[in-house]
């Protein structure tokens, strides 16, 4: 994020996502600012995903307002938007065997930039993006060599590279052993410290503990709490989320059993 | 890097040099300076008639049908994220296929020669247009292959009927061509109805290339960069059915080099689907002239359709192809 950006708020005002007559978002509002790392907690069906979606505007049936700097985002064309918010949704399937500095180029895709016809300022942020997630040396290799944790850091480089503003992941941490669970926080919290902000869905309540400024709490489809680690993480809002038995001591947690 | 470079202006130089050759090759081969002369319009008349009516038109009628196979066929696999689609895939050959049928049935032939190739377009833009309004309705891509799985099997079930029901003969070995694709006795004119539609179906393909690259991270990740899904479907369809229809008309049905060139042209692109159009569109252009040299040359009584030996090689490529097919990722849809 160049510096002279100031500082970028998206707010979220009443948002519903509907699929199938069913409600998986009700009345969703919040606002996400650059610089802060939040995290977006609750079970399995509790509309994470949806209210991601629903804010990009990737979902058919959404309704309610999302301001970007006040302007509304439905205003904005798909390259528009893009530029402003990236989305590392949680599948991440790639048809073929590209190079890995091919795919991070598609970051820059909402910039009218294609793989192999970077002007310099693409040029730049694929670079800086794959230095940042320690890709430098992958880049020319064929994405299906990669291993598990190589390509979610790859995934991440394509996320950074579009140098957005806030940042949406969905579960980028999913299926990947301890050590690059730790690593793609990092990055991701690196990305935030350099400016950017980001709306992070994870299921490991102690990793958002650890990483995250704001942690935002979904049951049902609705925002239930919303706020720093010290206000809204304690033992009976485990239960209350997840049904679970659990202790939290400062950024600690243990998870005991089912309720 | 230089491969790449040079792909496209070695592709098209082969391509020009196998139409040339199509010139000078046949069941009575003519000399270079003979073959010169007629394309100069300064050689006798017979031999005007050969180069100018019968060799030529028919090497460009390979040509023009290899170029919207190929573009089509490596455009859907873009869209389709599947190195097994081809226009056959959605139904769109099928389609079209059906509409000629139909009106060599009917005898609508007869009213004018041009309502043949008309029928066949139509056929096209209405399987495209069936996909399309799917396409605008569901975002799942199995959908869109099962549709066109449903309309290929509809045009084939009503094209057996058709041929059962053919009054005479003649509209059946007229069927039987339109077919198992043949592009001999194709004239100027022929080509001249088909090239708008195979020009401006390749265009729109072109214009919306970027986008096919995009696609390789999946409808979310694609839409999440900023591509708008339904529009780049759209008009990925309407580009292929445009092209396809306008090859069909003039060539019939001939299957597989669609898949098969993108599936060549791939590795030597960093398999970027954008990078991959404009080459497989050319690779499959010279594989058909080649291939109607080959046709014309083999001492059979009857001379073997296009779409056939297109068939035996192409079968073939499809099947290993399908069985070499494995994806990057666990969850792939």
């Amino acid at each position: 994020m160049s510096d002279s950006e100031q500082r970028f708020e998206l707010t979220v005002e009443n948002l519903c996502v509907r699929a199938g007559g069913k409600l998986l978002v009700e009345n969703a509002s919040f606002s996400l600012r650059s610089g802060e790392f939040t995290a977006l907690l609750g079970p399995n069906g509790a509309g994470k995903t949806s209210l991601l979606r629903g804010i990009l505007g990737l979902a058919d049936n959404a309704s309610g307002n999302v301001r970007l700097q006040g302007q509304a985002l439905a205003e904005l064309d798909p390259m528009q938007r893009a530029r402003k918010l990236s989305y590392l949704p949680q599948r991440r399937p790639l048809a073929w065997p590209s190079p890995v500095r091919d795919v991070v180029s598609l970051g820059r895709y909402a910039w009218g930039c294609a793989p192999g016809r970077l002007d310099d300022r693409d040029a730049r942020a694929v670079r800086s993006a794959l230095a940042s997630c320690d890709l430098l040396e992958l880049a020319g290799r064929r994405a299906d060599t990669l291993s598990g944790g190589e390509l979610a850091r790859m995934h991440c480089a394509r996320a950074f590279a579009t140098e957005a503003p806030l940042l949406f992941a969905d579960e980028p941490v999913a299926s990947l052993d301890p050590r690059h669970k730790f690593r793609i926080m990092e990055l991701i919290r690196d990305h935030v410290l350099s400016g950017a902000g980001a709306l992070v869905v994870l299921h490991d309540v102690s990793l958002a503990a650890r990483f995250a400024d704001r942690l935002i709490w979904m049951k049902d489809g609705r925002v239930v709490a919303d706020g720093t680690r010290a206000a809204t993480l304690d033992a009976s809002r485990l239960g209350e989320i997840y049904g679970v038995r659990g202790r939290v001591e400062g950024d600690r947690v243990d998870l005991e059993g089912p309720l | 890097m230089t491969v790449r470079a040079l792909l496209i202006p070695a592709l098209a130089l082969a391509s020009l040099l196998a139409i040339f050759g199509a010139l000078l090759l046949g069941s009575t081969p003519m000399e270079l300076p003979r073959v010169l002369a007629a394309l100069a319009g300064m050689a006798d008349a017979a031999d005007r008639t050969v180069v100018w009516q019968i060799r030529l038109p028919r090497a460009l009628a390979a040509f023009v049908v290899g170029l919207a196979l190929g573009g089509s066929g490596a455009a859907l696999q873009g869209l389709l994220r599947n190195p097994l689609a081809e226009p056959g895939v959605l139904g769109v050959s099928a389609s079209a296929a059906l509409g000629a049928t139909f009106t060599l049935y009917y005898g609508l032939v007869a009213l004018s020669a041009w309502l043949v190739p008309l029928a066949a377009v139509a056929g096209a833009l209405l399987a495209t247009m069936l996909i399309a309004a799917a396409a605008i309705r569901t975002s799942s891509i199995v959908t869109l292959i099962l549709i066109g799985v449903g309309l290929s099997s509809f045009a084939g079930a009503a094209m057996s009927l058709l041929m059962n029901l053919a009054p005479n003969p003649f509209s059946l070995a007229d069927m039987i061509n339109w077919m198992l694709g043949s592009v001999a006795n194709r004239s100027f004119p022929d080509i001249a109805f088909s090239a708008p539609f195979i020009a401006v179906g390749l265009f729109i393909l072109y214009a919306v290339r970027k986008g096919l690259t995009a696609l390789t991270l999946g409808d979310e990740a694609a839409a999440g960069v900023g591509l708008d899904l339904r529009r780049q479907r759209l008009l990925v369809v309407a580009g292929t059915g445009l092209a396809t229809g306008g090859a069909v008309a003039l060539a019939g049905t001939i299957g597989f080099v669609g898949i098969v060139t993108p599936h060549i042209v791939r590795p030597l692109v960093n398999y970027d689907p954008a990078r991959s159009l404009i080459p497989s569109a050319l690779l499959a252009g010279l594989i058909l002239v080649l291939a109607d040299i080959g046709v014309r040359l083999l001492p059979t009584d009857i001379e073997l359709k296009l779409g056939v030996v297109a068939a035996l090689f192409g079968a073939p490529a499809f099947v290993w192809i399908a069985m070499q097919r494995r994806t990057i990722s666990a969850d792939q849809n």
